[in-house]
């Protein structure tokens, strides 16, 4: 079969091949690196990819394989991480120049977890500098570009998994997300995305922007794929004391029964807050409509569905905006060019002082500079009850919002984001406009609760997400209801979403 | 509880004044770049003070989890070598350091 071919199936299907020798984890494997080759030259997803290694890895797989050796269902399967995951002796940047160069000591455990499952590594995808942003511009070394249209961004900061996985060139990846940065690339890329439970998938070797807030997870083509990987990755880890030392739900039971579609008795809230009458504003209207449907369509398939008022969700953008620059400028004094990454002005007439002032002028970008200022500020004696004292009760209220929602309905649903993937370079400038891409991300983040992304429709030929928020460690629910969303859609329209984007790249000299 | 006015607080001295405590050499461009837009995300966020939080306490993590240890067993440490390896400068089987002292 054709490259095209092989880099067109999902990931549990490429799975069973693999497991049944009907593809080898070489020919899969060679399959992606030749689109990578061909095509990211023009969509900018990764940062690094070793084709030598990954090869080698692939065989290894392959000759256990043929060995007759016992192997788990993701043996030599290819996947992408996001360049904010430490992996040992592969560059690592975050998206930040402070960092060029630097190959980690260590592997954060996703990766290694990712690792002992025989998974093979294609590359490191890029992402905004430290997670920092929602359209991946403000990586310090790429552009990257949506596959659905080239003039695009691909959300962020998770837009080289984004991209990659959209794009054909990976089968499903590794993101993060800190206020959205998982659904929201997901979301304006056609895929689905979820970000777990705080607490339930490892931070330890995550490159922290928030530590209160970051949380890895799966990014894929299908509900059915982002649950095996999210299993794959998840679980108590004693070397991240967040870590939450509770059994996780079986998900990818739940991703194949939910896509039978019965949700009798199931209840769901729709958050007024969000899209919701009264506040309308900043969202598009396709999204709206794409949104008004999924309603519907839920409804059709038997759930109760009521809308449900969530007051202080309206706050949830300055809290968050308060809360996570303050974390990040705590989190990224450990950049002092003194232990990894560069150093500059170190010529013997600079200080430690100085130079670690120039080393930090220089590594960082923009975005960065610009929250460790506000960070720096909203954490000042003076200022510090006002702002992040003030913030953190907000985190409060919105918490028991939630609380009493789930006290009524079982998940809650809202648009991913309020608009579909917005032209590069129309908001790199207006900070404000560039955070309200998370409007609809940010509670379930501040309260640590799981939130899936997944198709839901076109809006101008673009994707639209639905997302769907569940109380703690009930991930199960979001993977249940996403997988009945996603299958009813896709018998409708007789084909996955992501089967129209060569057309739709095509009329728009996207990646073909 | 009143919030200060953004524009009065964050002016380019202020960020001039954040930028050292936070050991970022900003050029003079960006020091007037950033009061301009700095002050307009201080205006957005400012609106945290709008909620009646009363006696709310503050949420700083949403796992309820407290001092987490492990068993005081010692464990090994990444290898020396591979540490410095990832360093910018190191001498001696150490990080190598600019100095921290003045001249006089």
């Amino acid at each position: 079969m054709s490259s095209t071919e092989l880099t067109d199936l999902d990931a549990a299907e490429l799975g069973r091949r693999l497991a049944g020798g009907e593809v080898s984890s070489v020919e899969a494997t060679r399959a992606y690196l030749d689109r990578i080759e061909a095509e990211d030259g023009a969509v900018g997803a990764y940062l690094h990819v070793d084709g030598e290694t990954a090869l080698q890895r692939a065989a290894a797989v392959d000759a256990a394989r043929a060995a007759g050796e016992e192997l788990g269902p993701l043996a030599g399967l290819p996947v992408a991480l996001k360049d904010v995951f430490v992996t040992e002796g592969v560059p690592t940047t975050s998206g930040s120049k402070i960092l060029e160069g630097w190959r980690p000591p260590y592997d954060a455990t996703v990766a290694r977890r990712l690792k002992d499952a025989g998974t093979v590594l294609l590359g490191k995808t890029n992402m905004d500098e430290f997670a920092m942003g929602s359209s991946t511009e403000n990586s310090a070394y790429r552009v990257t570009r949506n596959p659905w249209d080239l003039a695009r961004i691909p959300g962020g900061s998770s837009g080289g998994s984004s991209a990659a996985v959209a794009g054909g060139l990976a089968p499903w990846a590794l993101g993060t997300d800190t206020g959205g940065s998982i659904r929201q690339p997901a979301a304006v890329t056609g895929l689905v995305g979820h970000k777990p439970t705080y607490g339930s998938v490892s931070r330890y070797g995550l490159i922290a922007f928030s530590s209160s807030l970051d949380q890895a997870g799966p990014m894929a083509r299908t509900v059915l794929d982002a649950a095996v990987l999210h299993e794959a990755i998840g679980g108590h880890d004693p070397r991240d004391s967040t870590s939450i030392d509770a059994p996780s739900p079986p998900l990818a039971e739940c991703a194949r029964r939910g896509a039978t579609g019965d949700l009798k008795g199931l209840r769901v809230g729709v958050v007024r807050e969000l899209g919701g009458e009264g506040h309308t504003d900043g969202y598009e209207e396709g999204v709206l409509a794409r949104m008004a449907e999924a309603v519907q369509l839920i409804e059709g398939m038997g759930a109760e569905v009521r809308e449900v008022s969530c007051p202080s969700f309206d706050l949830a953008l300055p809290a968050y905006y308060l809360i996570a620059p303050s974390e990040a400028s705590s989190n990224l004094a450990r950049f002092e060019g003194m232990r990894f990454g560069i150093r500059v002005a170190d010529d013997g007439r600079h200080d430690l002082d100085e130079v670690m002032a120039l080393t930090r002028e220089q590594g960082f970008g923009p975005e960065v500079k610009r929250r460790i200022i506000l960070g720096t500020y909203a954490l000042s004696a003076g200022y510090y009850d006002a702002y992040y004292g003030q913030a953190q009760k907000v985190r409060t209220l919105i918490t028991r919002d939630f609380t009493a929602a789930f006290a009524d309905v079982d998940v809650l649903i809202s648009p991913t984001t309020p608009s579909v993937a917005f032209p590069i370079g129309s908001r790199v400038d207006d900070p404000l406009a560039m955070y309200a891409a998370d409007l609809c991300t940010l509670p379930a983040s501040l309260a640590g609760l799981p939130a899936t992304s997944v198709p839901c429709g076109l809006s101008e030929g673009l994707p639209v997400g639905l997302q769907i928020m569940a109380p703690a460690l009930a991930d199960d629910r979001c993977y249940s209801l996403a997988a009945a969303v996603e299958a009813a859609l896709d018998s409708a329209r007789g084909h996955r979403l992501l089967d129209e984007l060569p057309t739709r790249a095509g009329a728009t000299g996207g990646a073909a | 509880m009143s919030t200060p006015s953004p524009k009065e607080a964050l002016g380019r001295d202020d960020i001039a004044h954040l930028a050292r405590l936070s050991r970022l050499a900003l050029t003079d461009e960006e020091l007037d770049r950033f009061a301009g837009q700095l002050g307009a995300v201080l205006d957005a966020v400012a609106q945290v003070g709008k909620a009646e939080v009363g006696d709310v306490p503050p949420t700083t993590h949403a796992v309820p989890l407290t001092n987490v240890l492990r068993e005081d067993v010692a464990t090994p440490s990444l290898p020396r070598d591979v540490v410095l390896a990832g360093a910018p400068a190191a001498e001696d089987d150490r990080f190598r350091v600019p100095r921290i002292l003045g001249e006089d």
